[in-house]
């Protein structure tokens, strides 16, 4: 089972629009809501309301700021989850056969019947989307909500991984990225999607995409600023007067 | 990495345990009755203790079978393999030593190659690891068994092999710390990589996902104890590899001996600790950690 697939028939994956995002982190709390209660076991804390508290989360939304060499600097929020890759090295290295990619979608799964908690998949995936549950033992990952998008007793709007289904800012979508004429793959196109550490040869399905350039400041800022009069460096009148007589005391 | 103790031991204890077993095997020394049956005991307390602390760091430690299956794809799975077949031919030779006196040649063979071969595979571990730059080296398996075969030597009381193994045992781990101090940055993969943003600027960590710590943190952003590497290095180095080969200079004793193992333990278990310690998994660049 930990042999990777020679080809998936779909690669279901997420786009992640950066430009878009705005760093709310709703998306964690309805992943962690979704699947702490469905697939698999439960998404555990420990010490939740205590001094050092921590917890297992498929979804992490971090913040980077990037400095341009001319101009101001960015702020960029980053929802970071797995990428479902097609050469996931973190199935290989499974010496269980817990971890495997199903051929239909492309969707990297862990059956946690079998996992024996080694963590060697979450030391080999780069981007740290597997985490090691606490109190089960077990390694867990984003599932894609594989038990939503084919789940016939929802409605068909929310057929889609609970973090896309929540997005208030519309920052993600989701789709089959094998396909070159379906919308995601369109959206990626269109706007240079990009792979998270392309250099790994992991090939993630899941792609990001960049900023739009920010609008330049030009010197001007209104146009009718050259009409108007300049501001008067020394107060006159009773705001004058008023400055000069408080000056005294 | 987190260099947790369960690790340090595993490879630290079976590396030692297999190394013995492969120079039994080849019959340096050649012994039998009461004199095999105590060498033979400690080599089996080394490396079947080593693999029962590997255990120690799973999560669900009463599944450890299922690690055999994925044999075609999963180094681990290999090593499995690997270290129940050596155990199992080399108690049979061990018997063969022990009850009749026989030093079965073939079977001690066989019993020497996946003696070494369990250390290669548990090497292999960790040079797939291409998320480990400092790990994802050539040098990771010749360290491991050199290691291996120079506390083998050691154990097994072959002065002559083991002052010469001890040497380039040495030799390898000076290479080791040269290359992977600057493997992360070989490797190109840095925080404009990781984020993709690199392009556009120079990517800083602005906020953390949580204010609390998480399992990524704790388990591969290990940066507790790099200011001492210097210091632990030279006390790795000096109990792992001078203090045995000067005490194997010296005339045969058995109490020298038993010194000249005990340094080489206590010198490999530094260099493991800081094999762990100090290997820096790219996730910590999400964390602006590295």
């Amino acid at each position: 089972m930990t042999q990777l697939p020679q080809s998936t028939d779909r690669k279901m994956g997420l786009v992640i629009d950066l430009d878009t995002c705005v760093g709310c982190h709703a998306c964690v709390i309805s992943c962690k809501g979704w699947n702490t209660e469905n697939y698999g076991a439960p998404l555990s804390d420990q010490d939740a309301y205590g001094a050092d508290p921590s917890g297992t989360f498929l979804n992490r939304v971090h913040s980077y700021e990037v400095q341009p060499a001319e101009g101001h600097a960015q702020l960029i929020h980053f929802p970071k989850s797995c990428l479902h890759c097609e050469d996931a090295p973190c199935v290989t290295v499974c010496p269980t056969g817990a971890s495997y990619k199903r051929v239909e979608d492309g969707i990297v799964l862990v059956n946690e019947s079998d996992c024996i908690g080694c963590g060697l998949c979450a030391w080999s995936c780069p981007y740290g989307a597997r985490e090691l549950d606490q109190a089960e033992g077990v390694m867990k990952k984003c599932t894609l909500c594989v038990d939503r998008i084919y789940n016939e007793n929802l409605p068909e709007v929310d057929r889609v991984p609970s973090c896309v289904r929540t997005c208030p800012a519309g920052a993600r979508h989701f789709g089959d990225l094998g396909d070159p004429d379906s919308d995601v793959s369109k959206l990626v196109a269109e706007r240079d999607g990009m792979d998270l550490m392309p250099e790994m040869g992991t090939k993630p399905v899941n792609k990001y995409l960049p900023p739009r350039p920010k609008d330049q400041i030009e010197d001007q800022i209104d146009i009718l600023a050259p009409l108007l009069a300049p501001v008067a460096e020394e107060p006159g009148g009773f705001i004058g007067w008023l400055d000069k007589t408080l000056e005294k005391f | 990495m987190h260099p947790a103790p369960s690790v340090i031991v595993f490879t630290t204890l079976s590396g030692l345990g297999f190394g013995l077993l492969f120079f039994l095997g080849l019959g340096l020394p050649e012994v039998t009755g009461w004199v095999a049956f105590v060498i033979y005991a400690i080599a089996y307390a080394l490396s079947v203790g080593g693999l029962m602390a590997s255990t120690f760091h799973l999560g669900r430690p009463e599944r450890a079978w299922n690690a055999l299956t994925q044999w075609k794809s999963s180094w681990l799975s290999r090593e499995g393999w690997c270290a129940v077949i050596a155990l199992i031919i080399m108690g049979l030779y061990a018997i063969g030593a022990i009850f009749f006196g026989q030093r079965w040649g073939v079977l001690g063979l066989l019993g020497a190659l996946f003696s070494l071969a369990t250390v290669f595979t548990t090497s292999m571990i960790y040079t797939q690891l291409r998320t480990i730059p400092r790990w994802n080296m050539a040098l990771t398996p010749v360290m491991f068994l050199s290691f291996g075969l120079a506390g083998g030597a050691v154990l097994a009381g072959q002065a002559g092999l083991a002052i010469p193994l001890l040497a380039i045992a040495a030799s390898v781990q000076i290479l080791y710390w040269w290359r992977g101090d600057s493997a992360l940055e070989r490797s190109g993969t840095n925080l404009g990589t990781a984020t993709g943003l690199g392009q556009r600027g120079s990517v800083r960590a602005f906020e953390p996902p949580h204010t609390g710590t998480n399992y990524l943190l704790r388990e591969f952003v290990h940066v507790v104890g790099r200011k001492h590497v210097a210091k632990l290095r030279v006390i790795s180095f000096a109990l792992a590899f001078f203090v045995p080969v000067a005490l194997l200079l010296l005339p045969f004793s058995h109490f020298f001996g038993l010194l000249a193992v005990l340094s080489h333990l206590a010198g490999v278990a530094v260099s493991r600790w800081l094999f762990f310690a100090q290997a820096e998994h790219v996730v910590g660049l999400y964390y602006g950690k590295r």
